[in-house]
């Protein structure tokens, strides 16, 4: 974003203009994400739109996760409006709520009674995804949870389910690592203060005995600290046998420059929310030797099962495309989210929002980059630990982390 | 707490301290000139770190990219006040301080637009090898702020007491009206006033974005928390800015260490204005105000 923002601009400005074009244009070719949902449209789709609102954090603290996000949401709007979903166009109404819960719940109250929407996706975050859910489970409305907290979907509820995995995969996942690969037992956490930091502690603390774990210390930064030496300090007092930190950009790149600073030389353990480019450019050097758990769809190489690489093949391409970049995980969660809501309403063959709910909880199988969802009426996540992956940072970028 | 962890606590409180400072210091140039509040003051802070990133990025030497952006900013600053501040002039201190509020807001969606969203990092000015004292470390690019903070100062000082527009400027703050009449030109001395504050913000920024990145978001804060350190200070009194802003990141870092608890650090902006409302209590001017500060 920083060279050449003139340069820039106009080649979005093309980009866009280009999937704008592609999409209305006539098409008889059966593409990639819509390939999954309608397999027998070739012709273009037609009638009124099926509206699916969207509320990501396209600005704010939370952009590096909302902005993909947003960014997946308009191409595959494209895409799917090559061929339709039920011999109609799909229209995504996206709206920002500014990483803020306040203006989430402006933005659900929104597309429920102005823009008439048949099944919600978002929020990027666990605090705004907190904030509508009230809103949408007495409303009725399908709501397709982008964030990964724990509360979101546990206890079950009746009208939200989860694209991403949760927090719940991912700090087994890490734990699990430190137990099994690692093999040490003394750690620290250091988090955020946001919804998604203090999930991610609370759960760390409640479940690190079940790993044989015992945490020494826990501290937490603000998201704007500007310096976060002074809660490492006290974390170097404690002596752990490695650091386990728990946010979003960029704390957790500030984390790392400043143990190198403090000449820590613990193990830095992440969280999945920092599975992006941005940690890499801004902890540069500290951020070697990283490691932390994540959706297969940073390290490609990882899909095995020959049905989700193909489609993943095609996301990267399409999106890569779109974008110029290779999609992170953030812009897996929205095609995973968007494509779980079309198939179920393609498999319902309705928009009633009973319809909906009932095929979403009878998903059966369904692939996406994050894994391969089962929901039930009890099981809104669908994931199980094995769609989660360890990852390393080495060399500027993302490596399977030793076994 | 040992002996080198409290030194290592200090060292913190003065990394984050001394942006704090920097930020105050633009405060009370503003309000020693025109009793306003701006609260775009952040906002200047953050212009300068991005725009340093962009001209090192373009391929501009480090110094030459600081300077860049300190100049940029400064005529940023300059811009501001002809803009939004002067037509206000009749209307009165609390509509300038109002449009302040906007202008915050305007400059932080223009940041975005032109930087995007995400945190930019800047290299070190020499180096990111910790410097060892004891077992504490500091950064040399800390060593950088707290010395230019220093320099930045002396400077001001020197500028109001010993120089003719220096005193000119004085001279407004205490009665604009009557240095009028002496022929002082009061327009002069507040737009000169403006660009002086919008460089010494954009110089913190620069400074501070080696450490801990630059985003567009990140004025809000750091406005909030110069604005505190200012009042700590006493508003007005430029050496007052630095020592209050100093204090005040010191305080939250020995808020973390004091604390027996773990988890303490989640309290430490509490304690850190919870001490800034006793001092405020207790001497409402702040620690180093002279005048009284009611017009505000």
């Amino acid at each position: 974003m920083r060279r050449s923002h003139v340069v820039l601009v106009v080649a979005l400005v093309v980009a866009f203009a280009m999937l704008l074009v592609a999409g209305c244009g006539e098409t008889t070719t059966t593409t990639t994400v819509a390939a999954e949902t309608t397999t027998t449209e070739v012709a273009g789709p037609s009638g009124d739109p099926i509206v699916i609102g969207a509320i990501v954090s396209a600005t704010g603290p939370a952009s590096p996760l909302g902005e993909p996000e947003r960014a997946a949401l308009v191409m595959l709007e494209a895409e799917i409006n090559k061929v339709g979903i039920l011999g109609r166009p799909v229209k995504i109404i996206i709206e920002d709520d500014q990483s803020n819960p306040t203006e989430a719940v402006t933005a659900v109250n929104k597309l429920i009674q102005q823009d008439k929407v048949v099944a919600i996706l978002g929020s990027s975050i666990s605090a705004s995804t907190l904030a509508i859910k009230p809103i949408t489970e007495a409303a009725g409305m399908p709501l397709m949870a982008l964030a990964a907290s724990n509360k979101i979907t546990d206890p079950p509820v009746d009208w939200t389910w989860r694209a991403p995995p949760r927090d719940f995969l991912a700090v087994g996942a890490a734990l699990g690592y430190i137990q099994n690969t690692m093999k040490l037992t003394k750690i620290a956490v250091l988090h955020d203060e946001n919804a998604y930091g203090a999930s991610g502690s609370a759960d760390i603390a409640a479940r690190a005995a079940d790993f044989g774990l015992e945490i020494v210390a826990t501290e937490s930064y603000k998201n704007e600290d500007t310096d976060i030496t002074a809660q490492l300090t006290k974390i170097k007092g404690a002596s752990p046998d490695v650091v386990v930190v728990w946010g979003t950009n960029p704390g957790p790149a500030i984390a790392a420059k400043n143990m190198k600073q403090l000449g820590m030389t613990q193990p830095y353990v992440g969280s999945h929310g920092i599975a992006n480019k941005s940690f890499i450019d801004l902890a540069g050097d500290a951020g070697e030797g990283v490691i932390f758990p994540a959706g297969r769809l940073l390290v490609p190489a990882s899909f095995t099962d020959p049905a989700q690489k193909a489609i993943v093949d095609q996301f990267v391409a399409a999106f890569t495309a779109a974008t110029g970049n290779p999609p992170p995980t953030f812009a897996g969660h929205a095609f995973g989210g968007l494509t779980l809501v079309l198939e179920a309403i393609n498999r319902a063959g309705s928009t009633e929002a009973a319809d909906i709910q009932k095929a979403l909880n009878e998903t059966k199988g369904v692939i996406t980059p994050d894994g391969v969802y089962n929901y039930s009426p009890t099981d809104h996540d669908g994931l199980t630990p094995d769609d989660l992956t360890v990852v390393m940072i080495e060399g500027g970028t993302w490596v399977l982390a030793p076994q | 707490m040992t002996f080198d962890q409290f030194l290592q606590y200090v060292f913190s409180g003065v990394t984050t301290g001394s942006i704090y400072a920097l930020t105050a210091l633009g405060f009370t140039l503003i309000y020693n000139a025109t009793d306003v509040i701006n609260f775009a003051q952040g906002e200047f802070v953050m212009l300068g770190g991005l725009t340093a990133v962009s001209l090192h990025d373009a391929g501009a030497p480090l110094v030459l990219a600081a300077l860049g952006a300190v100049a940029i900013v400064a005529v940023v600053g300059v811009v501001f006040q002809l803009l939004a501040i002067r037509p206000l002039h009749s209307a009165g201190i609390l509509a300038q301080i109002i449009v302040t509020v906007g202008a915050s807001l305007a400059l932080r969606t223009a940041a975005m637009i032109i930087w995007g969203r995400e945190s930019l990092p800047l290299p070190p000015f020499t180096g990111d090898t910790p410097i060892k004292v004891s077992e504490a470390t500091i950064l040399p690019q800390t060593l950088w702020v707290l010395g230019l903070t220093l320099v930045i100062v002396v400077a001001l000082q020197v500028f109001y007491r010993r120089t003719l527009t220096g005193k000119a400027v004085r001279a407004c703050s205490v009665n604009a009206g009557a240095a009028r009449l002496m022929g002082i030109s009061y327009s002069k001395v507040v737009l000169l006033s403006f660009g002086m504050s919008a460089a010494i913000s954009a110089a913190g920024g620069v400074m501070i974005t080696p450490v801990s990145f630059m985003g567009y978001s990140y004025g809000a804060i750091l406005g909030l928390k110069g604005f505190a350190a200012a009042i700590l200070g006493g508003l007005g009194n430029p050496a007052g800015a630095v020592f209050g802003g100093l204090t005040l990141g010191i305080l939250e870092t020995l808020t973390i260490g004091a604390l027996p608890m773990s988890g303490a650090s989640g309290y430490k902006d509490a304690v850190a204005f919870l001490i800034l409302l006793i001092v405020l209590f207790v001497k409402p001017q702040g620690l180093f105000g002279g005048r009284s500060v009611e017009k505000v």
